[in-house]
């Protein structure tokens, strides 16, 4: 559906995007994630034909953007970052006026304006100018425009950036039963985002992917290694330590006080807890807690990007 | 380019104009300034013709134009929302022919009341409504290309201050140049006369309408709006 390719865009001397490539398929809903100043918003900003790339090309159901600039335009519906709309209109008049540029014809128009009004919960304030809405109401202005002739391809910059966690969970909410039927590709600098809401995620930063997989894969994606969180009462420092050195596969990351009793990392090749519990048994010692530590996104996204700094 | 897109941007930006407080102080204080300019000489000298409301028409043009034209790019800048509108299925020449349309049309607009004095010259005196129509299409030509120019401006800059102060002095050049002349040498001084609107202006106003005016009007217009698609082309 959408095929990035060796994507360069320069500002000046600095480079944005250094060699972005990526295939989006039909009906993917797909995050770009990354720190502040990534080339996110770049990347989504030659996609929908803002900018022109230096180098490198996107093809849309393989059309150039830069080529075929109208006809691929038609196909996305794009929300930029921060919902930047006209802000001495009315909400009705906006959306109107978006409708006649996208060629939607009058019998149509008024019902769906109605429909996009109610699917993005902005019915009240129809009538108000676009100035004194808040930052929530405004980006639902943005998206319900994005939405407004069906576009197969939905891109949004920051859908939920500066609003309350109630408007980020409608807004996510809309996201998620758009994308059951269409290509979404929105961008986000929170990770439990682009968890919650898409099935691919690809982490930009400094211009380059830094990862790229389905969140279940970055999670586990490169390394087996498991980390075991143990509370343990009733022994010494030693003791658990010649305990687990005599355990094959098995090694101590962490040890430290805790005030119910010694808190213990262990590392091992794969999810080892049946042997532990096992072992802990057959000791005096008493096992107080047990579990095993996902690798969180959070943890992922520091690691990637952080190395580059 | 296709109609219904510049149409649609045409609507939108005429409204824009109606609905903002500002464009009601730029007409009001045109209307006021012709006004007391015109009438200030027209019974001293007798005359019942519209010779020096035209007269002013370069020079008041000049400051009034831009005072329209500077938000119609630099304002969509500095708010962003020119993303919005760039990523629309609309091209450039879609977005700058609207604009300019709307612009254009305000000012249209902004000349009816001022036709109130033609009427009412007509009926205290004989009125010679050759130079009138001629006057009105003139000022309607001089109109499209400040109006351009002030595009031009405007696509140039996200500050709308500097669009103003950029298209209102090509402007205003543009509209005393003929009377600089006499500090350049003679040979210059009849190719740089032409190069003003104010020379063309007078032409028009005459109620003579000859081509070599319409194509110098016709191709301001057009190099101006021209710069403004090229620099929203290159703008990122």
């Amino acid at each position: 559906m959408i095929s990035i390719e060796n994507l360069v865009k320069d500002y000046g001397e600095t480079r944005a995007l250094n060699s972005i490539s990526i295939k989006i398929p039909r009906g993917q809903v797909i995050g770009l994630l990354g720190p502040n100043g990534a080339g996110k918003s770049t990347t989504l900003r030659i996609l929908t034909g803002y900018i022109k790339p230096t180098s490198g090309q996107i093809k849309v159901k393989g059309l150039d953007v830069t080529e075929h600039s109208t006809e691929v335009k038609k196909m996305i519906g794009y929300l930029p970052e921060s919902a930047p709309l006209y802000t001495e209109m009315l909400v009705w008049d906006y959306l109107n006026y978006i409708a006649d540029l996208r060629g939607i014809k009058k019998p149509y128009k008024t019902e769906r304006i109605k429909e996009l009004a109610g699917l993005c919960g902005i019915s009240e304030v129809m009538h108000r100018p676009v100035r004194s809405l808040s930052k929530g109401y405004k980006q639902r202005v943005g998206l319900a425009q994005a939405l407004m002739d069906d576009p197969e391809i939905l891109v949004l910059d920051e859908p939920t950036s500066g609003l309350d966690p109630n408007q980020i969970a409608e807004i996510r909410s809309i996201i998620r039963e758009i994308g059951k039927e269409k290509t979404v590709i929105f961008s986000t600098h929170i990770l439990s985002e682009a968890e919650a809401v898409c099935s691919r995620v690809v982490i930009i930063n400094k211009g380059s992917i830094a990862a790229d997989g389905s969140t279940e894969m970055l999670r586990t994606g490169g390394k087996t290694e498991q980390r075991i969180q143990l509370l343990l009462k009733g022994g010494s420092e030693d003791k658990i330590r010649k305990l687990f050195r005599a355990a094959e596969g098995l090694e101590i990351l962490e040890l430290a006080d805790n005030k119910d009793g010694l808190l213990v990392i262990i590392g091992s090749e794969n999810d080892k807890r049946e042997d532990i519990y096992r072992m802990i048994k057959q000791t005096d010692l008493i096992m107080l807690e047990m579990n095993l530590q996902r690798q969180t996104l959070e943890n992922i996204f520091r690691e990637l990007t952080r190395e580059a700094v | 380019m296709r109609l219904q897109s510049v149409n649609t941007v045409f609507k939108r930006e005429l409204k824009a104009f109606l609905v903002s407080p500002s464009a009601y102080i730029v007409i009001t204080i045109y209307l006021a300034l012709t006004g007391w300019f015109f009438f200030s000489t027209f019974f001293l000298a007798g005359r019942a013709d519209m010779r020096s409301f035209f007269n002013l028409m370069p020079l008041l043009f000049s400051f009034t134009i831009p005072a329209v034209t500077m938000r119609l790019f630099s304002e969509e800048y500095s708010t962003g929302s020119f993303e919005m509108l760039k990523t629309q299925p609309l091209t450039s020449a879609d977005i700058v022919g609207g604009k300019f349309l709307s612009a254009l049309a305000f000012i249209a607009l902004m000349l009816v009341p001022t036709l109130a004095y033609a009427l009412s010259i007509s009926f205290i005196g004989e009125l010679d409504w050759g130079p009138v129509i001629g006057g009105y299409i003139g000022a309607l030509l001089m109109a499209g290309a400040y109006c351009a120019i002030g595009i031009l401006a405007s696509s140039a800059t996200r500050n709308q201050i500097v669009a103003f102060i950029l298209s209102a002095a090509v402007c205003v050049v543009l509209s005393l140049i003929d009377q600089l002349i006499w500090v350049l040498p003679s040979g210059l001084a009849g190719v740089l006369s032409r190069i003003g609107t104010a020379y063309h202006f007078t032409n028009v106003s005459k109620g003579i309408i000859d081509s070599r005016d319409l194509v110098y009007f016709v191709s301001v217009i057009f190099m101006a709006l021209y710069g403004s698609w090229l620099l929203n082309q290159e703008k990122e």
